[in-house]
C-alpha cells in the first residue's frame, strides 16, 4: 500500500486508476486507501511545486537563525507557534547548536523580508536575536534537482 | 601495396554480425525517435558511486590492481552472494573482477571448452552467447523456449539437446530479451540433469537485483560444484559504461579463467572497481528506488500492450517485455522497421536474439513513463 502513497508522491494528480495500473493494486483497494489517508492526514494535501523563477515571479527568501529565551515549563512551543502563524513564514524548525529556531521567510522583496524580520519577528517576546541569510539560488528543492537534467548518452538501440 | 591476402581466422568470420547494428544505424538517422530498444538503464549511476570514483582518480587509483581485482570488492560481492542468496565462494580463489560479465562469459568459455564441445543455449536469448561459443572453439547449440510456457528453462526441452559432446548449458536469468525470471523449481531441475550428464551450468545474472516477484533465484543455490555464476554492477547500479563485473566458479575452473585473464585484460579498471565498491556499500537505496520505477513501468507498458492485443507473459526480471506481435501478421523485422520509419518507435525484432524469436519483439521499459505512453499511442496508431 506504501507504493501508492510513493506514486502520489511523485505525481499528486494521478488517478486512481492510474495508481492501480502502476502498481498492480486494484482501483477500488486504491481509492479506499487514499479517502482513508486523506481523513486521517496522512495525506495533508495535494500540492503542485512551481519554479515561480521561471513562471517570472520575483521571490525573496530568507533563512533567519532565531535565538530564543524559553519559557519554564513550555520550552520553545509558545514562541514557535507564534512565528509560525505569521503568513510570511514558510517554514519553522527547532534545530540543534548556538541558535534555536530555523525559520523560512518569504516576501516580494529585499526590503519586505528585512522589515518583517526587524518590526514583526524580533520584536516577538522572548525573541533574542536573530540572524538572516538571504537564498541566493536554489539547486536542490524537496529532494528535487532544480539543475538542469543530464543529457541521455546512451546510443539508441543497443544490445 | 595491400594488406597481406591470406585468409582472416575462419571462426570470427563464420559469424554474422550483430542483427542490431541495422536498426541501429536507421534509428541514429531519424529525428524525434522514442527508443524502446536500449539495452541499458536510463538511470545515472548512482552519485555516491561517482563520487568515489572521482575521488579516487585525485588520489591515483590510476594503476593495475591485482589480476583478480580488489579483495575488498572481491569480498563484497561473495559476502553479498552469501547473504542474499545463501551461495558461497571464496573470495581469495573462485572469485574474479572483469570487464563486466562480457569478459566473464568469454573467460568461462575459453577455459571450459575444448574443440567440438556442445554448449547448449536456450533461446531467444542475449546476442552474445553463441558467437562467444563459437569464438573458444565450442558449437553452440541452440534449442527454442516455448512462449506459452513463459520461457522456462524446461528440462525436457533442454535434456533432448544432450548429447556426449555437450559440456555445458549457458543462459541468463532474468533474460534479455525476455525478462523471464526461472524458478526454484525448474532450476533445481536443471541441476539434476546437469548431474546425471555432468555438464556445467553457466548462468548470466546480470540482473539478478531487477526482479518483481520476489527475490531472484540463483543457479548456484541448486548446484553450486557446477555453477558459474557472472555478475555484475552495469544494470543493477546503472553502471554500463564503468565495464565492470565478477564472475565466480570453483577454483579450479576459476584459476584457469584467472591465466586467461592476467594475460589479456590484467584487470578491470582500478576507478570502476573503486566505483563498484562504493555502490555496493552504500547505493541500495538507489537500486529500490530503480526497481520500484522499472516495476510500474512494466506494469503500465506491459497492460498497454495487452490491451493492443500484443500479448507477453508478464515478465518478472530485467527491463525487457517480449511481446508476441502474431495478431499483426508481420514478421519481426516487418514490424520493427515498419515501427520505427512510421511512428518513430524503436524496438529490437526478435530474430536478432535467435529464430525462435520470430513474431516477436523486444521493447526496453528502461525509458521514463511519459515516453512510455507516447510509445503506446504510437504503436496503437501503427497496427491501427
Amino acid at each position: 500500500m506504501r507504493e501508492i502513497l510513493t506514486v502520489l508522491e511523485s505525481d499528486a494528480h494521478a488517478s486512481a486508476e492510474r495508481i492501480a495500473t502502476l502498481t498492480g493494486i486494484d482501483e477500488a483497494t486504491v481509492r479506499e486507501h487514499i479517502a482513508a489517508w486523506e481523513a486521517s492526514g496522512v495525506i495533508r494535501r495535494y500540492k503542485a511545486v512551481i519554479d515561480w523563477d521561471r513562471y517570472g515571479d520575483q521571490r525573496v527568501t530568507a533563512f533567519v537563525d532565531v535565538t530564543v529565551a524559553p519559557e519554564r515549563g513550555r520550552g520553545f512551543d509558545d514562541v514557535a507557534e507564534r512565528i509560525a502563524r505569521f503568513r510570511e513564514i514558510r517554514a519553522v524548525h527547532l534545530v540543534s547548536g548556538a541558535q534555536d529556531l530555523r525559520v523560512e521567510v518569504e516576501g516580494a522583496s529585499m526590503k519586505e523580508v528585512a522589515d518583517f524580520v526587524a518590526q514583526k519577528l524580533s520584536g516577538i517576546d522572548r525573541v533574542t536575536a536573530t540572524s538572516t541569510h538571504f537564498l541566493l539560488r536554489r539547486y536542490k528543492d524537496d529532494g528535487q534537482l532544480l539543475t538542469d537534467p543530464e543529457p541521455d548518452q546512451r546510443l539508441s538501440v543497443t544490445p | 601495396m595491400s594488406a597481406p591476402g591470406k585468409p582472416f581466422s575462419r571462426t570470427v568470420s563464420a559469424i554474422p554480425p550483430s542483427g542490431i547494428r541495422k536498426f541501429f544505424d536507421l534509428a541514429q538517422s531519424m529525428q524525434g525517435v522514442i527508443s524502446l530498444g536500449v539495452g541499458e538503464p536510463d538511470f545515472p549511476t548512482p552519485w555516491s558511486a561517482r563520487e568515489a570514483a572521482i575521488h579516487a582518480l585525485e588520489h591515483g587509483a590510476t594503476t593495475y590492481t591485482s589480476n583478480s581485482g580488489l579483495l575488498e570488492l572481491r569480498e563484497a560481492v561473495v559476502d553479498d552472494l552469501a547473504d542474499r542468496y545463501g551461495v558461497r565462494y571464496r573470495a581469495a580463489d573462485e572469485c574474479l573482477i572483469t570487464s563486466g560479465v562480457s569478459e566473464g562469459l568469454d573467460l568461462t568459455l575459453r577455459a571450459l571448452l575444448n574443440p567440438g564441445d556442445e554448449v547448449i543455449v536456450p533461446e531467444p536469448c542475449y546476442v552474445a552467447y553463441q558467437p562467444c561459443v563459437a569464438f573458444a572453439g565450442g558449437v553452440p547449440v541452440p534449442v527454442a523456449l516455448d512462449p506459452g510456457d513463459a520461457y522456462r528453462l524446461d528440462p525436457a526441452i533442454i535434456g533432448a539437446a544432450i548429447t556426449e559432446n555437450t559440456k555445458a548449458i549457458l543462459f541468463g536469468s532474468p533474460s534479455n530479451p525476455t525478462g523471464s525470471a526461472q524458478s526454484a523449481a525448474d532450476l533445481e531441475a536443471l541441476a539434476a540433469l546437469a548431474r546425471e550428464h555432468d555438464l556445467w551450468l553457466l548462468s548470466d545474472e546480470i540482473y539478478d537485483r531487477l526482479t518483481y516477484h520476489g527475490i531472484h533465484t540463483p543457479a548456484a543455490a541448486a548446484a553450486p560444484e557446477r555453477t558459474v555464476t557472472l555478475g555484475g554492477f552495469s544494470k543493477s547500479y546503472a553502471m554500463t559504461g564503468w565495464r565492470v563485473g565478477y564472475v565466480c566458479a570453483p577454483e579450479p575452473l576459476a584459476q584457469l579463467m584467472h591465466r586467461i585473464h592476467q594475460y589479456t585484460m590484467l584487470c578491470a579498471p582500478h576507478m570502476s572497481q573503486i566505483a563498484a565498491l562504493e555502490a555496493m556499500r552504500t547505493a541500495q537505496d538507489d537500486v529500490d528506488e530503480m526497481v520500484a520505477d522499472y516495476d510500474r513501468r512494466r506494469r503500465l507498458f506491459s497492460k498497454g500492450l495487452e490491451e493492443l492485443g500484443l500479448t507477453c507473459p508478464v515478465p518478472g526480471g530485467a527491463f525487457y517485455v517480449f511481446p508476441s506481435i502474431a495478431s499483426t501478421g508481420m514478421s519481426s523485422e516487418q514490424f520493427a522497421e515498419g515501427l520505427l520509419t512510421q511512428e518513430k518507435v524503436a524496438v529490437v525484432p526478435g530474430t536478432v536474439f535467435g529464430p525462435s524469436g520470430e513474431g516477436h519483439v523486444r521493447c526496453s521499459y528502461a525509458t521514463a513513463l511519459p515516453q512510455l505512453e507516447q510509445a503506446l499511442e504510437r504503436i496503437a496508431r501503427f497496427i491501427a
